[in-house]
């Protein structure tokens, strides 16, 4: 029997024969953590008796979660990880270069095909969009990772996900991966991998690709992968840091059952309170009214992303009693919407641009929700006090719901404020 | 392998996700006894005044589903818990709970048996959990020998300071 894309790399990243269920000790490609699990990766290093990591130029510190430092713990631990970082000679960025890690590593080319990546943060599934086997775990693994060069790694059963048809402009990477989690459930991947293939997903630009591979966490999949084609490549080969070799699943591998969307059936949906897989079409929501909208995140904070939301709020207002807060997740997503001119479309309808941060996403800093309020997100998790309150609600979904959201005040089908001809302009047709 | 632990079940449902087991409000430290202070105060916020050292949680599916934050499990054990039973594990705590050395037992008729208040006995050799106060006993199937292994070194930290020193001889 054949191998799935996972089983391909890892079986190239070790002297084992990778078959599924094997627990397999494999050479790691890049290895990162950010200013929560840094610091305590840091010391279960030194308790190890570690000296040097691996390989300088293969491991990385990024301060994005409270960035810039919210308060003095923040500042405190964020310095640690710095300390650790400078004295290893490691890849560090500092604040005003950073991005958020799932953003910015792909973007700075040190996430590659074929690759194996370990980030201590549960999004760094977001790498498979490259066709990288990129996985997340604990601060300790990581540490062990840093001082190995290796970790262990179960060869997972996959999940193989299709889209079949065209696929209309209002539907995003965030209808996607919403819509297959709604299938599955939270749990329905745990333990295993995804992988996404065939014709519906030819012509979809990388950033949806990104946002789809982040949440392979939230339907509970080690990570979720794309099969390399010529968009992956292009992106890989124009920002490379190092050399790769992408992979491929073989023609007659075994899944575990493959999931197939039609797009003519597809809505834009959201994911209502307190799960991720609560997924309902937007139009059978009841239309909600809301308190604060947050484009942004590892999930959503892409040019795409950004693009998408700027063009339906172009000449509009956030609505009286909303806030919306943008947050694009580097700072080639800032430049690139600072000189297309998206900030001052946000600014003048009443929107907040903020430096590029996890912030909110996690209940961080930058728009904390009070008890009783609600919130269109385009983050990746809604579950309770995720973004403050434990009291608080959070709808997930995509950035031109969550725009076409903030003009109106209630959660809004992007579709109900938007013309035909608006969604052909989006698509650059 | 250590002896028989006892304490009292809290019990809670499907997919704990590690926010409300640990706010991400609270991870500007990775002290266990601080962190264990607020240990799943957005899902039930009196747990810890209410739970006695030795207690454990019990749970259903996907328990620790979320974010990677090795703070949950250490959370966990910094409030005093012996152990977590659940039906099934989200991955990353998995692998976290092994790495901190937090008990965690996967058995899913054991978890639906079990309600908050009773009188639960781990025995980690045997590899049972015993239902005292319901009088039942369940089988827990091991450990993958590998992470038999790792847990027998005792963890991730001394496995990997042992792989260190062999790789310093071969040199």
């Amino acid at each position: 029997m054949g191998r799935t894309l996972v089983s391909a790399i890892i079986a190239a990243h070790s002297s084992q024969e990778a078959m599924e269920g094997e627990i397999c000790q494999v050479k790691v490609d890049f290895a990162f953590a950010n200013d929560i699990t840094g610091a305590p990766a840091a010391a279960s290093f030194l308790e190890m008796g570690a000296e040097k990591v691996f390989d300088p130029q293969r491991c990385a510190f990024l301060p994005d979660h409270f960035t810039p430092n919210k308060d003095i713990a923040s500042a405190e631990q964020t310095k640690n990880g710095r300390e650790f970082a400078k004295k290893q000679g490691m890849l560090y960025w500092e604040v005003g270069r950073v991005g958020i890690e799932h953003a910015f590593l792909p973007e700075q080319g040190y996430i590659l095909p074929g690759d194996i990546i370990i980030g201590a943060d549960s999004h760094t599934c977001t790498g498979g969009a490259l066709g990288a086997l990129s996985t997340g775990v604990g601060s300790t693994d990581l540490a062990a990772v840093w001082a190995l060069g290796e970790t262990w790694l179960k060869v997972p059963p996959t999940i193989r996900v299709e889209f079949k048809g065209k696929r209309p402009s209002w539907i995003t990477g965030k209808d996607m991966i919403l819509s297959l989690i709604g299938r599955i459930s939270v749990q329905g991947a745990r333990y295993m991998a995804l992988e996404f293939g065939g014709e519906g997903i030819e012509d979809l630009p990388m950033d949806d690709r990104f946002t789809i591979a982040n949440m392979a966490v939230e339907a509970g999949a080690k990570t979720g992968l794309f099969v390399p084609d010529g968009k992956t490549l292009e992106y890989a080969r124009s920002r490379a840091a190092r050399s790769f070799t992408p992979l491929y699943p073989d023609r007659d591998a075994s899944y575990v059952r493959t999931e197939i969307f039609d797009f003519e059936e597809m809505t834009p949906v959201a994911a209502m309170p307190h799960s991720p897989d609560n997924v309902k079409p937007v139009r059978e929501c009841g239309s909600p009214e809301i308190d604060q909208v947050f484009i942004g995140a590892c999930t959503n904070g892409r040019l795409r992303d950004i693009e998408a939301a700027a063009k339906m709020m172009e000449g509009k207002k956030v609505a009286d009693g909303v806030r919306c807060i943008v947050i694009p997740a580097s700072y080639e997503v800032y430049n690139a919407a600072m000189d297309k001119g998206y900030l001052r479309t946000f600014t003048e309808a009443g929107a907040v641009v903020c430096t590029p941060t996890c912030g909110p996403c996690l209940g961080g800093h930058m728009g904390i929700l009070a008890a009783g309020e609600r919130c269109v997100s385009t983050s990746n998790r809604n579950f309770v006090g995720r973004m403050g309150s434990p009291k608080s609600e959070l709808i997930l979904a995509s950035p031109l719901t969550a725009a076409a959201s903030a003009v109106t005040g209630r959660l809004t089908d992007p579709r109900d404020v938007a013309s035909a001809e608006f969604f052909n302009t989006l698509e650059g047709k | 392998m250590s002896s028989t632990f006892s304490g009292k079940a809290w019990k809670y449902g499907d997919h704990i996700d590690t926010d409300v087991i640990i706010p991400a409000r609270h991870l500007v430290s990775s002290n266990e006894s601080e962190l264990g202070k607020h240990c799943m105060e957005d899902i039930d916020k009196d747990f810890v005044h209410k739970m006695s050292r030795g207690d454990m949680i019990v749970a259903g599916e996907n328990f620790g589903c979320g974010s990677s934050r090795e703070h949950a499990p250490l959370a966990i054990k910094g409030a005093g818990c012996s152990c977590v039973i659940a039906a099934s594990f989200a991955r990353i705590f998995y692998r976290n709970s092994i790495n901190v050395g937090l008990p965690i037992l996967e058995c899913p008729e054991a978890a639906a048996s079990i309600e908050t208040g009773d009188e639960v006995v781990i025995d980690p050799s045997g590899g049972t959990i015993e239902n005292r106060t319901k009088g039942k006993t369940f089988k827990v199937a091991p450990f993958s020998p590998f992470l038999q292994d790792l847990i027998r070194q005792g963890g991730l930290i001394p496995y990997v300071r042992r792989r260190l020193e062999e790789r310093g001889k071969s040199e």
